[in-house]
C-alpha cells in the first residue's frame, strides 16, 4: 500500500517535517514493513508559461517541430530561473495553440530519470528550456502531447512554480500489508495504524462523509448457492447521481494523489470511485444509469452465462461466480470487475454508484478463477469493513457533486445482512500467559479500545467485540497479539527455556554428516544443485521408463520433472565448472531424489485444518507422499593429479570413482565388494555395481565407473569421466550401530608372494576370494600387486601377482607353513578355475 | 733367567704413535676403512707386538697386557672420532644432495570442500542440539495437508497463495513442493510426545526465479517448542542465544509485529549483527511467533494445556549476512571455487 503522506496528515497528525523513511519507521513498529518510498521526481524551476507564439518548422527527417515563443514571467521581470521573461523553445508536440498556458521546464530543472534540462541547440535553435508532457512529468502515459493547464481545469497566473500547481513534490511511502490486515489497504487504516504507532490522534474519514437514506431502487440479493454456507453479499449500497459532466478534468491534487499511490488517472468518475477507495478501502463502482435494464440482482452466474469485462474480454462465468445483473444479464464479476455493457463513458450524464460487500472467499475464488487479481479483488478477499459502504457513497456522491457538477438524488438502495457480532472470550491473564509481559487489566482494556474494540470486563476475563474493520480478530489469540503489538514487543522479556535431555543427531543424521564429511577429506568438493530436470534428463540412466514426479507449474518448461538420481544435476555442474576453465574436477553432492513407487495422481480427500486427522487418514495420507530416499553422487573429470615438479599428471577415472564409494562407506563402517556391470549409461567395461552385505545378503547399493563416453561426448564433456551414485538408505542399512574390535596378533610376520595365471576374463576379486578361503585363517592380508600380459604367459591368460602377508596367534610363523598355506590357495584356484603357479 | 720382555712401554708407544699418524692422514670413511687394516688389522704393529705376548715372561705378562689393552683403547678412541667426523661431512653433504625447493612441492592429492550452505545447516544443528533439542526432516515433495491445511491456511485464504507455490501434476493428488520446512514441525508434533523441542532444517521451494538474492530452491531452518507455560519470552530467550552463537556475544534481536497463518503472535526477526561487513547493523533475518492453537490442533494437542513457539529462517540469506556472500548465484551454480572456499569449516 503507497500512502501520499499529505493524504495520510489528514487523518492523522503527522509532524510537518515528515518523510516517507520516518512514516515508515513509525508503521514498522506496529507490523506494516516498510517497501520504499515513492515520490515525481521532479525539481524545479518549473514554470506556468504562456504559448506567445510558434513557427512551424518542418526537418528533413520528416518532423515539424515549432519554435515557439513563451512567456515565463510577467513583463520585465526574471523568470524563476534568473532569466528572461519570454524564452526561445523548440517543442516537437503540436497539440497547442497561441494564448494555451503550459508547464515549462527551465534550465536547471530535472526531470524523472534525471533528465537535467539546460539551454541546448537543436533543430537550428537555442531552445531555451521545455514543454513538458504527462508522462514526461511521470503524472500520466500521456505523450501525445503536452500539458494545456486549461484541459485540467487551471488557469494559473504566468510565473507560478508548477511543481506546487500540480503538487509534484509530494511523496508516498509504500508498506507491506500482511494478508490479516485488509483494513491497511486505505489511508483510513494506515491513518488508524500510525496513530497507534505513535500516539497521535486518529480523525475518521467517513466523520467527513455524509450518507443519505435512499430508497426506491429495485435492488435483489439471491444467493441460491452460498460457498462454504456463506451468503455472497452482505452489504449491497446503491447512490444516484444526475447530470454529471464527464468532460470536466481531475483536479491535479487528485491525479497527484492517485499517481502516487499507483493508480493510472483514467476519466473523473474512474478516478473519484478509484480515489474513495484508497481513501476508505472500500471498492466502489460506477455504473452508467442509462444503460442499466431494469434493476440489479446479486446472485450466483447461471450456467453457460457470459460477460464482456471492462478490459473487452468476453470471459465464461463459472455458476460458483457471485455476480451482479441486471434485467439484461449479468453486467459485473462481483467484487472482481465490471462489465462494459453498462460501463461509464465521455456521454454518461446519470451514474449510480454501488458500494458492496462480498464474502472473501467466493471473491478470492472469482478472482483467481479468471485471473483477474484487482484492486477490488484484492482488498475483498482481506475483508472490507461492512460499516463503511454507505460513508464511501456518500463521499463518492459528494465528490461527484463538486468535481463533476452532478446532483445527487434520494433513489437507490441499502441492503445489509443481519450480522450479530459474537464477543470473543480473552481470560484476565491470558496475554500476560502467553507473552511473557505483566499486563495490567487496564492496559488490555485501553489497548483493545484503541484498535476499535468493545469490550466488557467480566469476572475472570473480558468479552470482546472486535470493529467491524478487523474480520481478522476471531479467537483469544487473535487478541493477544493486538495487545503484545500496540504494547510494544520490545517490552518482551528474555528467558532461555530447558529443553528435557537430548539423544543427540540420530543414526541416519550421523552417517550422512560422515559421509560428506570423509568425501569432502578426502579430496571432493561438495556442490549442490537444483532438483529439477528434464523427462529426458530422468531417463538417462533409466534402463525402462521410470516413473518420475512431475510439475504442474514448472519454472522452465524443459526442467519440469524431479530427479531420480544425482548424476544429471553433476553433469550439469561439471559442464559450468568446465566452461569457466575449471577441468579437474572430483564434484560430488548428497540429497534427496524422488521415486514414486507408480503413477502419480491419487485424489486424496485432505482433512480438515484445525483438527487431528484419524491414523487411517494418516497413512492415506502418507501413501501418496513419493518415496524420497537420500543419494549421494560423484563425478570426476581431468586429472586426479595435475602435472606438477617432478609428477606426471594422473588422469581421473573409474578408480577414483571406486574409491570414492569405498571411502564413504568406509566412513558408515561399511565394506563395499564391486562386481563388473554394465547399467545404462555407464560405460560397459570400466563399471562396476556396489555390493554391501545387508542380514547376509549381497544387496547392490550403487554403482561406480565411468559415464558411457558418447553420453559424456553429447554433454560437452571429456570422454573419460569417472562417477558414482549410492543410495545411501540402503547403504545405511549395511551399517553396524556398533563397530566390534577384532584382536590384534602380534607374533611376526611372513609375507609371500604369488603369480597365478589365469584366463583374461577372470575377475580378480573371484581369484582373491579364493586365495583367502584356500589360505586359509594363517592368511592375514592379500593384495594383488600386478597384473601381467604378454610373453610367457599363454594368449587369453593372465598372471596376476599377490602379496601376501602370514600370522599366527600364538608363535613365529615358519616359512615352511606360510609355504603350506600358500600352496594350499594354489590348489584351491586351480580347482576353481584351473589357475597355474607361473613359471 | 727369564727371557727379555718384548712388549715394553716405548715399543708400544711407538706403535700407537705411527698408527695414530696413519688414522689422521685418513681423509674419508673409505681411507679410514683401510687405515683400520693397517693400524688394528692383523698386520699392524700393535696386533705383531700383542702376538709376541706368548714370549712374555708370566711375570710381565699383565703388565704387557694392559699396555696392549690401554694402546688399543686409544685407538678405537681415535677411529671413533675420526670417524663421527667423517659421518658428519658424509650427512651434510647426503642432506645437501637431498635438498629440494619445498615451495615447488607437487600435492600429493586433491583437498576436497564441505558447501557452505550444508555446513551452515550442521553448525546451526550443533547449537541447537547443544541445547538438548533434536534434528527433525521430513518429505521434499510433501502433501498440501502438511504444507497448508495443518499449518491454517485456508484452501481460500490469500495466505496460500502468498507462497508461489510449486505443484506436482496432477494438482489432485494434493502434493507440492514443500515451501517450508514447517511440514516437519507438523510431522514432528503427530509422531512425538511433548514436550517437543525440534530443529527442521531442509530444502523448500518457491517459485521464484534465480536471481542475486532469490532462488526457487533454498534452504531454511525451522525451530518449534510445545510445553507447558512456553511464552514469548521464551521464544526471544531462544532467539538470542542462537544469535550470539552464531554472530558472537554482541548481537541481538528484535522482534517486529507480523502475521504468518501458523503463527499468533507473529514477529518478524531482526538480528544486530555486530559483524557485518560495512559495520554493525540490524539485519532480517527470519519470522517467529507462538504457535497458533490451529495448529496444535491440527497435530492432536490440546491449546489450552500446551503453548509453543516456532522461528524460521533462510540459510542462504543467514549465510549472505554472515559470510558476505552478494550473490546468490554463487550458491547454487556449483562452481567448485565457491565451495572451496569454506574447506570443511565455516
Amino acid at each position: 500500500m503507497r500512502v501520499p503522506l499529505s493524504w495520510l496528515a489528514e487523518y492523522v497528525d503527522v509532524p510537518g517535517d515528515a518523510t516517507p523513511e520516518s512514516v515508515m519507521a513509525e508503521l514498522v513498529k506496529v507490523g506494516l514493513e516498510e517497501e520504499g518510498s515513492h515520490g515525481f521526481g521532479v525539481t524545479g524551476p518549473l514554470v506556468v508559461g504562456e504559448v506567445l507564439e510558434f513557427v512551424e518548422e518542418p526537418q528533413t527527417n520528416g518532423k515539424t517541430i515549432r519554435w515557439c515563443q513563451i512567456r515565463v514571467a510577467a513583463s520585465g521581470q526574471k523568470a524563476a530561473d534568473g532569466g528572461d521573461d519570454v524564452r526561445g523553445i523548440v517543442c516537437g508536440a503540436s497539440n497547442f495553440e497561441v494564448g494555451d498556458k503550459v508547464v515549462v521546464c527551465l534550465p536547471g530543472a530535472v526531470l524523472p530519470g534525471d533528465f537535467k534540462i539546460a539551454a541546448r541547440s537543436t533543430y537550428g535553435h537555442t531552445s531555451d528550456g521545455m514543454l513538458a508532457s504527462g508522462r514526461e512529468l511521470n503524472l500520466s502515459d500521456d505523450h501525445s502531447g503536452i500539458i494545456r493547464l486549461h484541459e485540467l481545469g487551471l488557469d494559473p497566473k504566468i510565473g507560478t512554480d508548477a511543481v506546487e500547481l500540480l503538487q509534484l513534490s509530494e511523496q508516498a511511502a509504500e508498506v507491506n500489508v500482511t494478508p490479516d490486515r485488509g483494513y491497511c489497504f486505505s489511508i483510513r487504516g494506515i491513518a488508524r495504524e500510525y496513530a497507534h504507532a505513535t500516539g497521535g490522534e486518529f480523525r475518521d474519514p467517513i466523520g467527513n462523509a455524509h450518507p443519505e437514506s435512499t430508497s426506491g431502487f429495485n435492488l435483489k440479493i439471491e444467493d441460491q448457492s452460498p460457498i462454504r454456507g456463506r451468503q455472497g453479499c452482505h452489504r449491497f449500497v446503491l447512490r444516484s447521481v444526475k447530470g454529471v459532466d464527464t468532460k470536466r478534468p481531475t483536479p491535479p491534487w487528485m491525479v497527484a494523489r492517485l499517481k502516487l499511490a499507483g493508480m493510472r488517472s483514467i476519466s473523473l468518475i474512474v478516478d473519484i470511485t478509484n480515489y474513495v477507495m484508497l481513501e476508505m478501502g472500500q471498492p466502489l463502482h460506477a455504473y452508467d444509469a442509462d444503460k442499466l435494464q431494469g434493476g440489479i440482482t446479486v446472485r450466483r452466474a447461471k450456467t453457460g452465462e457470459t460477460i464482456k469485462t471492462l478490459d473487452g474480454q468476453e470471459r465464461k462465468l463459472h455458476p460458483e461466480d457471485l455476480v451482479i445483473a441486471d434485467d439484461a444479464g449479468a453486467i459485473g464479476i462481483a467484487g472482481v470487475m465490471g462489465g462494459e455493457r453498462t460501463e461509464v463513458s465521455d456521454t454518461t450524464v446519470n451514474v449510480m454508484i454501488e458500494a458492496a460487500n462480498f464474502d472473501p472467499i467466493s471473491i478470492a475464488r472469482s478472482a483467481r478463477r479468471h485471473k483477474l487479481p484487482s484492486e477490488a479483488s484484492k482488498r475483498y478477499e482481506r475483508g472490507v469493513d461492512n460499516n463503511v459502504s454507505e460513508f464511501a457513497a456518500a463521499r463518492v456522491v459528494q465528490l461527484l457533486e463538486v468535481q463533476a457538477l452532478g446532483t445527487s438524488e434520494p433513489f437507490g438502495a441499502d441492503f445489509r445482512e443481519h450480522h450479530e457480532a459474537t464477543p470473543i472470550w480473552l481470560p484476565a491473564n491470558f496475554a500476560s500467559e502467553l507473552v511473557g509481559v505483566d499486563y495490567s487489566t487496564d492496559e488490555i482494556v485501553s489497548i483493545l479500545n484503541q484498535i476499535g474494540c468493545v469490550v466488557a470486563t467480566v469476572d475472570g476475563g473480558f468479552e470482546v467485540i472486535a470493529p467491524s474493520w478487523r474480520p481478522d480478530l476471531t479467537h483469544k489469540t487473535d487478541l493477544v497479539e493486538e495487545v503484545a503489538r500496540i504494547g510494544g514487543y520490545d517490552r518482551i522479556p528474555s528467558r532461555l527455556p530447558v529443553a528435557p535431555p537430548g539423544r543427540g543427531l540420530n543414526a541416519k543424521q550421523k552417517r550422512r554428516r560422515a559421509v560428506v564429511n570423509a568425501l569432502a577429506c578426502s579430496g571432493h568438493v561438495e556442490v549442490l544443485t537444483y532438483p529439477f530436470v528434464s523427462a529426458l534428463q530422468n531417463q538417462i540412466f533409466a534402463a525402462t521408463q521410470i516413473a518420475t514426479v512431475k510439475l504442474a507449474n514448472p519454472l522452465q518448461g524443459d526442467a519440469d520433472e524431479m530427479r531420480v538420481s544425482i548424476m544429471p544435476g553433476l553433469i550439469e555442474a561439471a559442464k559450468r565448472n568446465l566452461a569457466r576453465g575449471l577441468t579437474d574436477l572430483a564434484i560430488f553432492e548428497e540429497g534427496s531424489v524422488f521415486l514414486p513407487s507408480g503413477t502419480v495422481g491419487a485424489n486424496p480427500e485432505l482433512p480438515v485444518g484445525n483438527a487431528r486427522p484419524s491414523e487411517v487418514q494418516l497413512d492415506e495420507l502418507n501413501a501418496t507422499v513419493p518415496a524420497q530416499p537420500h543419494h549421494v553422487a560423484g563425478l570426476f573429470a581431468g586429472n586426479r593429479i595435475a602435472q606438477q615438479v617432478g609428477v606426471k599428471s594422473i588422469e581421473s577415472g573409474y578408480t577414483d570413482a571406486l574409491h570414492a564409494v569405498r571411502v564413504l562407506a568406509k566412513s558408515v563402517g561399511v565394506e563395499v565388494a564391486f562386481q563388473q556391470a554394465a547399467p545404462v549409461g555407464f560405460h560397459p567395461g570400466r563399471t562396476a555395481e556396489v555390493m554391501v552385505q545387508i542380514n547376509g545378503a549381497k544387496t547392490i547399493v550403487g554403482v561406480a565407473g565411468e559415464l558411457d563416453p558418447t553420453l559424456a561426448t553429447n554433454h560437452d564433456l571429456p570422454r573419460r569421466i569417472g562417477a558414482f551414485e549410492i543410495n545411501l538408505e540402503q547403504l545405511f542399512a549395511a551399517a553396524p550401530d556398533v563397530i566390534q574390535a577384532g584382536l590384534l596378533l602380534t607374533m611376526p610376520a611372513a609375507t609371500q608372494d604369488l603369480s597365478l595365471v589365469v584366463p583374461v576374463d577372470l575377475a580378480a576379486a573371484k581369484l582373491l576370494d579364493v586365495i583367502r578361503e584356500g589360505a586359509g585363517e594363517l592368511l592375514e592380508r592379500v593384495a594383488l600387486v600386478d597384473d601381467y600380459r604378454g610373453s610367457n604367459v599363454a594368449e587369453g591368460h593372465k598372471s596376476l601377482t599377490f602379496a601376501l602377508r602370514f600370522r599366527a596367534a600364538d608363535r613365529t610363523l615358519t616359512q615352511v607353513e606360510a609355504s603350506a598355506a600358500r600352496d594350499a590357495a594354489v590348489e584351491l584356484a586351480n580347482q576353481r578355475f584351473g589357475a597355474t603357479l607361473r613359471a | 733367567m727369564s727371557a727379555e720382555n718384548p712388549i715394553t712401554q716405548p715399543a708400544v708407544e711407538a706403535a700407537v704413535n705411527e698408527a695414530l699418524a696413519v688414522i689422521s692422514a685418513a681423509t674419508d670413511l673409505a681411507s679410514l676403512k683401510a687405515a683400520r687394516q693397517t693400524t688394528v688389522g692383523e698386520q699392524s704393529a700393535i696386533a705383531k707386538l700383542n702376538a709376541q705376548m706368548k714370549s712374555v715372561p708370566n711375570e710381565f705378562k699383565a703388565e704387557a697386557g694392559a699396555l696392549i689393552g690401554k694402546a688399543r683403547g686409544a685407538l678405537n678412541e681415535a677411529f671413533a672420532t675420526k670417524e663421527a667426523e667423517f659421518w658428519a661431512v658424509e650427512q651434510a653433504a647426503k642432506l645437501a644432495a637431498e635438498a629440494v625447493d619445498v615451495t615447488a612441492a607437487p600435492e600429493p592429492a586433491r583437498i576436497g570442500a564441505r558447501h557452505p550452505l550444508s555446513l551452515l545447516q550442521d553448525t546451526i544443528a550443533d547449537v541447537f542440539v547443544g541445547m538438548g533439542w533434536e534434528i527433525e526432516e521430513g518429505p521434499e515433495v510433501e502433501s498440501e495437508w502438511f504444507n497448508f491445511d495443518a499449518l491454517n491456511f485456508d484452501a481460500d485464504h490469500p495466505a496460500r497463495a502468498m507462497q508461489d507455490t510449486f505443484f506436482v501434476d496432477p494438482v489432485e493428488s494434493h502434493l507440492v513442493l514443500r515451501t517450508h520446512t514447517s511440514p516437519v514441525q507438523v510431522r514432528s508434533m503427530l509422531t512425538r510426545e511433548v514436550p517437543i523441542y525440534v530443529l527442521c532444517p531442509g530444502r523448500v521451494f518457491r517459485t521464484d526465479e534465480l536471481d542475486a538474492t532469490h532462488t526457487p530452491v533454498f534452504h531454511q531452518v525451522e525451530g518449534l517448542a510445545v510445553d507447558k507455560g512456553l511464552t514469548m519470552a521464551d521464544l526471544r530467550g531462544t532467539l538470542e542465544h542462537f544469535a550470539r552463537i552464531m554472530f558472537g556475544p554482541d548481537a541481538q534481536i528484535r522482534l517486529r509485529p507480523s502475521f504468518f497463518p501458523f503463527t499468533e503472535p507473529s514477529a518478524e526477526l531482526d538480528v544486530w549483527h555486530p559483524g557485518a561487513k560495512g559495520g554493525a547493523r540490524w539485519v532480517e533475518w527470519g519470522g517467529c511467533g507462538m504457535v497458533n492453537p490451529n495448529v496444535l490442533k491440527a497435530a492432536g494437542i490440546d491449546p489450552e494445556v500446551y503453548s509453543g513457539f516456532a522461528f524460521g529462517m533462510g540459510i542462504e540469506r543467514t549465510l549472505m549476512f554472515r559470510n558476505d556472500v552478494r550473490d546468490m548465484h554463487d550458491m547454487v551454480e556449483s562452481d567448485v571455487r565457491f565451495s572451496e572456499q569454506f574447506g570443511v569449516s565455516i
